[in-house]
Order: C-alpha cells, then structure tokens, then sequence
C-alpha cells in the first residue's frame, strides 16, 4: 500500500509519499526528509525529545500518527532560526549554558517556544518548571534550561505571542 | 508494531459501522493507543481515525449551568477554557496535572476516558495478564503492586484505573453520551468503567463500534466552584501517574456542609465515587474531626491487593487534606504545581 499526505514543514509545503500507515511523524521527519533535529528518546511519549509544534502546539511527534495529520503545519528546531539570526529561546539557551551533551536540546527549545506561546506560565519560576517537566534531560541541566526559558520569554513578551515560534 | 488499515470517516456512523467491525479501534490522540500498539499489547487490525470527524471539539456552556465538552476537545483546552476553570475548578486541576503540557495539548476527552490501566504487567507482553489475554493469569498478583488496587479488585484482576480528569468527573455527576449503531445513549460516568469481576479484559460498558461523542456535567456540578480540589500522590511532583488521588468538592452554609462529593483515584479498576462519606458529611461542622471519619468511610471496605496496604493508609489522609483544601476555599487560579500535596496551601492542614 502506499499513502501520500501534504504538510507544511517549516514554512514549506511538502508532499511525502511513504508505503507503510504505521509512520509517526517523528520517522517521517528523521527518516523521509532528513530533518534529524527532533530526537528519538523513548519513543513512547515519556522523554519529550522528540517535541515539535504541529499548528502552533507542542505535541510529542512519535505518538503522532503521519496519516491523521494530513494537512498539519509543523514547526521543527531546524525551522526556528532566520538565516543566521537564532530564535530568541535558541540564543537564551546558548547564553544560559542550558545543556551539557545536546541530546534533549531541540525538545526543550520547541517545548519552550510552546509554553511562552500558550501563554500560560507567565513570569512564575513555578509554572515554567512545572510546564516543561514533559522534557528530560539525564545531564540534569534543568536549571540553566529553566532560566533560559525565563529569560527568553522576557524578551519576547515585547512581541506578540503569536509571532513568538 | 502490527500493521493495519487506517480509514477516516467522515461522519459519526460511518465511523460507528468501521469501529464495530471485528479487529478495529478509535484512533484519537493516539497518546495511549500508539503506546499499547508499540509494545504489542494493543493489536487492531483497523484503525478508525476520528479525528477529522465535525461537530465533536466544542465546549457548549449550557443555559441551566451545565457543560458539554465535545470528545475530540483537547484536554489541554478544556483545562484552559476560562469560562470551564472558573466554573469547574477540580477537573481543571486534575486534568492540569496529569501527564505533560505537550501529551494534554494532544490528549482528547474520549481517549482519556478510554486510556488503559499502566500496570506494568499488563504493558509486559512476557508476563501473564487476564485483561490482556483472558485466562492467562494475572503476574500482579505477588509482584510490584504500588500501582495496584484497594477497592473492587477479584483475584482475576488487581489493576487500576489511571484517568486523573475521570476522578472529579464521577465525584460531579458526569454523563458519557455515546453514539452506537442502534443510536444514542447515555450512561453516568460512574457506571461507565467496569470493575473486573471475572471478565477484566472488558474496561468499559462500551460495545463494539460505539462512539464517545460527548461528556456532559450536569447544572448540579456548578455549585460546588466555590469548595472544590483536586489531590494526587505521585512518585515526582510531576509527569507521573497517581500512586493515589482525591477529588472533594463541598457547598457550605456558614461552618455546615450542605452537600459532599468525594472521589478516590489509583484505588480501583474505576474511579471511585466514596458515597458513604459523602453522606456522612451533610450536616457535620466543615472540620478535621469530621473529614477524618468521612476518609474512614471511603475506605472501610478497602483490603490490600499485595504489598500496598501502605496505599490505604495514604488514601485516608488524601481525602481528608483534599476535604481541608476544599473547604479552605477554591483558589483563584489553578495552582503552579496542580495537585500536588506539597504546593503551598495557604490555611489548609499540611501534617495529615
Ligand atoms: C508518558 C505519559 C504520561 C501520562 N500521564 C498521565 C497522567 O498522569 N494522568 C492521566 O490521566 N493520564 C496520563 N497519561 C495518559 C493520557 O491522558 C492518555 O494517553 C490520553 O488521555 C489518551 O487520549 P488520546 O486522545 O491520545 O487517546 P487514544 O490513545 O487515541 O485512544 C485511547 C483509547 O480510547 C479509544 N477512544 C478514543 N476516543 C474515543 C471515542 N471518542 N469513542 C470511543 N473510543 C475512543 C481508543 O480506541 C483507545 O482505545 C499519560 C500518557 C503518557 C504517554
Ligand atoms: S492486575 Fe490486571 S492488568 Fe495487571 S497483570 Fe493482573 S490481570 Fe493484567
Ligand atoms: S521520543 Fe517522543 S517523548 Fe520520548
Ligand atoms: S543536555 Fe544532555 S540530556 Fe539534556
């Protein structure tokens, strides 16, 4: 059997073709158009890595099936930055030392660029925390990630939420 | 991962004619499904994705004060809806603290009413499992239990049921309203789940085919905004299933409680709806003496499942803090850490 569904993927309408329904959007990101930032942790929903925003929320995308999303606009780390300009979160992580070896970094910076959208955590140390606690990181860089986050919505907060990601 | 037809209806009995077909499943979120379909434990043969389906991703506010939250509204958006937070403080909390932002922001009403038991066992294709495979045995029994159940277990089954969001549900009233092919029904969420008896691979009164097309809280649930909590014992403050829970929501009159409503989660194969306790309450003074002798109702009938007698004892002290938190009153907004016994509490008792 073979299947075929459009997406917009940063910013760019795709149209991907695969012959199996079983694709999450994770594979089809990592293995289909090459776009490995989003990370394969755990696969099962628990670790956040693979984080991606699907029409402006962050979802975990190896629970996402590709065939029901048919349709989606997805926003993945590679589409963050304007040429050499990074995303506001991208350049706060780098100024916080918000990692040690990577590996949960683009699963934090979507599920970051998520939170300051949805609006919901405001300045609260306490609500930043307890809504990026869907990302693990094993180096345990939690709070370096957590002021970064803070830090990165301060800046944007001059912005209009909805042009945050 | 098996494979499987994947077929999108696009009305709610084509879909209903797919489901009931030997082999099928509901796609929703695919949160849990997807889950169970990794590890080998869920094998449909068809997925029915109901997803695109029109007309099932609202919240109605109805005009006597009741609600009516579509299934395929977001748990995250249902848990955000102002006007829904305001009005149901304790499902707001609950749902806020279950799971992680980006699993509520997929997770739809249906498929959380309809997520399976984590017990380990059942999740361990190797291990023998009654609702996995009936007959088979249950590997619970003598193993890990801290997961397991105090109430309504049979030696067939000692699972629990995980839904935070159904806790405070049946505590208000809900009403499962369900699309099949002989039409619509409704059934009380608290008749919903079934216990295992000896039949633990069923985990609701759904029939092939049938469909969640709404949850409705009734125009009875409004009153308690004012008094009313959610609690959940976890092994980490977030991103973990209830070891246990409590929902407690009150009307008071002056320091009398006029009407109580207690629901225990992690305790049983359903969420469990503490009657006796509730009944106990109207009339008594809102205070410590009398929320200690409703938890001693809620959990008279409770016997351990294995090595978890500890559950019971923290059982206890869960409904009569999430009684203390209500009565202490509603706070403005859901709290930074939803649920959790260690946020701050202004006022309420903090060493039961
Ligand atoms: C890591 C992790 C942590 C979690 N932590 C928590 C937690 O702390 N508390 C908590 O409560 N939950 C928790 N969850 C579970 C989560 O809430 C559920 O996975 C989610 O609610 C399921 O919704 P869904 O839309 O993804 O359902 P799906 O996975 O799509 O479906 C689940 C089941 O419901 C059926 N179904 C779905 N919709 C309908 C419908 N309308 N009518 C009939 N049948 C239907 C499906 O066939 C399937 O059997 C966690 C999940 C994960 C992966
Ligand atoms: S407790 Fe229930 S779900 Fe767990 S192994 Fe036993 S039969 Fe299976
Ligand atoms: S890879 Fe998706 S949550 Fe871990
Ligand atoms: S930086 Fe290594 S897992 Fe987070």
């Amino acid at each position: 059997m073979s299947f075929s569904i459009s997406l917009t993927v940063n910013g760019a309408a795709r149209k991907v073709a695969f012959d199996d329904p079983r694709v999450t959007l994770l594979d089809l990101l990592r293995e289909r158009l090459d776009l490995t930032g989003a990370k394969k942790g755990c696969d099962r929903g628990q670790c956040g890595a693979c984080t991606i925003l699907i029409d402006g929320r962050r979802i975990n995308s190896c629970l996402a099936l590709a065939l029901s999303h048919d349709g989606a606009d997805l926003l993945t780390i590679e589409g963050l930055a304007r040429g050499d300009a990074l995303h506001p979160v991208q350049a706060a992580f780098i100024a916080h030392d918000s990692f040690q070896c990577g590996f949960c970094t683009p699963g934090q910076i979507m599920s970051a660029v998520g939170l300051i959208q949805e609006g919901q955590a405001g300045h609260d140390p306490e609500r930043v925390r307890e809504g990026m606690s869907g990302n693990l990181c094993r180096c345990g860089a939690y709070v370096d990630i957590a002021d970064a986050v803070l830090d990165a919505q301060k800046r944007l907060t001059k912005l209009d939420r909805k042009q945050v990601a | 991962m098996n494979t499987f037809d994947y077929f999108r209806p696009t009305t709610i009995s084509e879909a209903v004619a797919a489901a009931a077909e030997p082999g099928a499943a509901y796609l929703a979120a695919g949160t849990n499904l997807l889950d169970l379909m990794k590890g080998g434990v869920a094998r449909p043969s068809r997925l029915v994705d109901v997803n695109h389906l029109p007309g099932l991703d609202q919240i109605e506010h109805l005009p006597a004060g009741g609600v009516r939250i579509g299934a395929l509204v977001r748990n995250a958006d249902l848990a955000h809806d102002p006007d829904f937070a305001q009005r149901f403080p304790a499902v707001a909390e609950a749902l806020l603290s279950g799971a992680s932002a980006q699993l509520r922001n997929a997770a739809t009403v249906g498929g959380n009413l309809l997520q399976r038991t984590r017990c380990g066992y059942f999740y361990d294709t190797a291990s023998a499992c009654n609702k996995r495979e009936p007959g088979a045995g249950c590997e619970a029994r003598g193993g890990d239990t801290g997961l397991h159940a105090v109430l309504g277990w049979t030696e067939s089954c000692i699972a629990t049921n995980p839904s935070d969001f159904c806790v405070p549900l049946v505590a208000l009233d809900a009403i499962v309203e369900i699309e099949g092919k002989a039409g619509r029904r409704e059934v009380p969420l608290e008749s919903f789940h079934r216990l295992p008896g000896d039949a633990p691979e069923r985990d609701s009164v759904l029939e092939p085919g049938e469909l969640i097309v709404a949850v409705r809280l009734p125009a009875e649930a409004a009153p308690f905004a004012a008094h009313a909590r959610y609690l959940k014992v976890r092994e980490r403050t977030s991103y973990a299933f209830a070891v246990v829970s409590a929902a407690a929501a009150l009307r008071i009159n002056g320091s009398a409680v006029v009407e109580a409503r207690i629901a225990l989660g992690g305790v049983a194969l359903k969420p469990w709806r503490a009657r006796a306790a509730e009944e106990m309450l109207v009339g008594e003074r809102s205070v410590e003496t009398a929320f200690r002798r409703a938890a001693e109702l809620a959990l008279a009938d409770a016997k351990p499942s294995g090595d978890n007698n500890f559950k019971i004892v923290l059982a206890r002290g869960i409904v009569v803090r999430a009684l203390a938190l209500a009565a202490a009153g509603t706070p403005e907004r859901t709290p930074a850490l939803p649920a959790s016994p260690f946020a701050h509490n202004p006022g309420a008792l903090l060493n039961v």
